[in-house]
């Protein structure tokens, strides 16, 4: 496999043949492995010595739905491991490039933009494009100033990476994000705008009759049978009316666990009133993009509309709608534009904003510090605030631009401050299996070990270590997806069966049982790279167990139990 | 009566680039080398996607420009493709409008020659076989 080193100090780069990292496949694994040799663990996440990782897995371009790209880097915002994926194209640009993985390192003395076409890397001047804030913007320019239409992905960050927001993104597409633990911000430290790859390549297979079955066998199943029926139709939002009839969509900073204008923001109202289109990552044929069209008038003239295509999810409306406890499509959507023009992440931005909108309540803060007085259900003072996160005018907005456990330390309301590990939380207070998910996820994300989902099916818990047990077995197996670069949303697809069946025709023979052991190994090697930078047994926020869930109040205990025992087993 | 590859309802392209791994696949490549058709945004996803490829032309510019026969008329439109007559020119490449002919990373092109492979892959109803007259 090829490796493309592109060092940003020197603007130089070379590519590297590296066979011998075969056994950890790609994606999680290859990155995890590269980060080791590549990183000094102690390394300040905002300097040029950090290192990012994109890699993507054996089964780009050749099967479907092996859409994703891992990056990894320190994050900024726990200044542990960071680890984000996202769809788009830029998964089948890199593999059509001809690499598995890119490593950038060092830092650019001025603002760049860097465009890898095949085997050539350019290093372009970005000084003119520093200074607009619009993701959007910045993407569309740079489309139209470069070639490769069709074959290229052009990864950005928005106005909140230049600033250095700790949580600030990398958009790909348009609509899809490297969301999660600051990604933007590292590339806004290193005086990187954007990461253009452009690919033409491809790989002849071992056996192509075996290929095309088994290809045409992992498509029908991805279309015909109900494996990924959920995100085919309403898309993720589809869990809204849900999750707050079981009272687990987390409202108003998490005082309440219902929200009763759940209807108005569910994922049937949006696909009845909002849904414009539907787009597709590459080589997917779900689509599962859902893009909601919203007209809004000028404010002083009439009969002048303009109309703005945004891109929906379901972690966006808990985020910018019940969280903040916002009761109109309307709103959720522009605060969701404003976001994705920045480039935030939706679900940090949405919980520093719920947490800063109680501080204020409860008079920790005053309006000195918000500049506008937050209030649950305020979209125009919201935006105002979002517009502060990324101009930082006073100390306050510098400190929430680091994160809710930041801006806690310094003023107080660690006990309403949701974050697991330093990242702000997802969008689930489903149960026990949801806290210890997001606790122990190596990445302190919902879609881990997907506590959440296992929340919903339990009637009666086993005893704490047990779940432990269940979650982290999850996890492993989740390894292997994500080194696979599978989108999780296709785990129904590609059961250990079909992964090693799918491995056969490309020239690989691998069993079952050894992806369950590649899944373990990458398990150990990832949480001892998080040790290495620093980790720490995580905070438990109060506020979980004041808040009735699905089962009820949670028991501090049975979480101590359950992190106690993690700790032990899997961490010492 | 011959086939050709045409656009259903071109509004309904979601982009997902499924037809553009279905062409190299054919030829037992995994990914878009090979491939004689592509994916593209309109400007961005805000304005949707379409796909790009040979749309048949009755008098192909192409076939006027190939100096060694290569690309010669397909009945009921389009080209026949003649690899190993292709000196990797690239003329081809400029004289179509719509930019539907592709440049391999081996110098010779990649050109849809309406074989229909990526109908069956088009998961929307984008495309189709459609009888024409020779």
């Amino acid at each position: 496999m090829k490796i493309l080193k592109i060092d940003l100090s020197e603007y130089s780069y070379e590519i590297e043949e590296r066979d011998d990292l075969e056994d950890w496949l790609g994606g999680t694994g290859l990155a995890v492995k590269l980060m080791k040799e590549e990183i000094d663990p102690k390394v300040d996440p905002l300097s040029e010595d950090n290192v990012i990782i994109f890699a993507i897995g054996p089964f780009t371009p050749a099967y479907p739905l092996a859409s994703k790209t891992v990056a990894m880097f320190k994050s900024p915002l726990t200044g542990n491991l960071g680890e984000s994926h996202a769809g788009g194209r830029t998964a089948m640009a890199i593999a059509n490039a001809g690499y598995r993985a890119i490593v950038i390192k060092g830092k650019s003395h001025k603002p760049i933009y860097v465009v890898v076409e095949n085997d050539k890397v350019y290093f372009r001047d970005a000084r003119v494009l520093w200074g607009i804030a619009d993701s959007l913007v910045v993407g569309r320019i740079i489309a139209e100033r470069e070639k490769g239409r069709g074959m290229r992905t052009v990864m950005r960050i928005g106005g909140a990476g230049v600033k250095l927001v700790r949580y600030a993104c990398v958009t790909t597409e348009t609509y899809r994000h490297f969301g999660r633990l600051g990604l933007g911000a590292v590339f806004g430290s290193k005086n990187l705008r954007a990461l253009v790859v452009i690919g033409r390549g491809s790989f002849k297979v071992k056996d192509v009759k075996a290929y095309k079955e088994v290809y045409k066998e992992i498509y029908n199943l991805a279309l015909k049978s109900d494996a990924m029926k959920k995100y085919h139709l309403i898309g993720t939002p589809v869990n809204v009316k849900p999750l707050n009839e079981i009272r687990a969509l987390p409202t108003r900073n998490l005082t309440s666990t219902t929200f009763e204008k759940a209807d108005e923001i569910s994922g049937e109202a949006f696909a009845e009133y909002s849904l414009g289109r539907r787009i597709a990552c590459a080589h997917c044929p779900i689509a599962c993009i859902h893009i909601a069209t919203l007209r809004l008038p000028y404010e002083n003239e009439p009969y002048f509309y303009r109309t703005i295509m945004i891109s929906y999810d379901y972690e966006l409306i808990y985020a910018l709608g019940s969280m903040l406890g916002v009761e109109s499509r309307e709103g959720v959507l522009r605060l969701i534009h404003k976001v994705e023009s920045l480039g935030l992440d939706a679900m940090s931005t949405g919980v520093c904003l719920a947490w800063a909108t109680e501080a204020l309540q409860r008079g920790l803060i005053s309006k000195r510090e918000t500049l506008v007085r937050l209030e649950f259900g305020n979209v125009e003072n919201y935006l105002q605030a979002i517009e502060y996160l990324y101009q930082q005018p006073n100390d306050f907005y510098r400190i929430l631009a680091e994160g809710v456990e930041k801006a806690s330390d310094v003023y107080g309301g660690k006990e309403f401050a949701l974050a697991f590990g330093g990242n702000e939380m997802p969008g689930y207070h489903a149960g026990y299996a949801t806290h210890i998910g997001y606790l122990i996820g190596l990445r302190h994300s919902h879609l881990d070990n997907a506590g959440y989902a296992l929340d919903q099916k339990i009637t009666e818990y086993p005893p704490p270590e047990e779940l432990v047990d269940k979650l982290v077995k999850e996890e492993c197996w989740r390894q292997v997806l994500s080194s696979l670069v599978v989108c999780f949303f296709a785990r129904g697809v590609y059961k250990p069966e079909i992964v090693s069946k799918a491995f056969k025709p490309l020239g690989y023979e691998i069993s079952e049982d050894e992806l369950v052991k590649m899944g373990e190994e990458i398990y150990k090697e990832k949480l001892k790279l998080k040790v290495d930078m620093g980790f720490k047994k995580p905070r438990i926020p109060d506020r979980i167990f004041e808040t009735e869930c699905t089962h009820g109040k949670l028991e501090r205990d049975y979480i101590e139990r359950a992190l106690d025992y993690w700790w032990k087993k899997y961490v010492e | 009566m011959p086939k050709r590859l045409v656009t259903v309802d071109l509004e309904k392209c979601v982009g997902c680039g499924l037809c553009v791994l279905a062409c190299s696949r054919r030829f037992g490549y995994a990914g878009n080398d090979y491939s004689g058709i592509l994916s593209v945004s309109l400007s961005g996803f805000e304005r949707g996607a379409t796909v790009i490829f040979c749309r048949g032309c009755e008098d192909p510019p192409c076939v006027q420009v190939c100096p060694t026969g290569a690309l010669r008329k397909r009945k009921g439109g389009g080209v026949i493709y003649k690899e190993d007559l292709c000196i990797g020119c690239k003329n081809c490449v400029n004289a179509c409008t719509i930019g539907a002919i592709f440049e391999r990373r081996d110098g010779k092109i990649a050109v849809c020659v309406h074989c229909g492979y990526c109908v069956d892959f088009c998961p929307h109803g984008v495309l189709a076989m459609k009888e024409v007259k020779a």
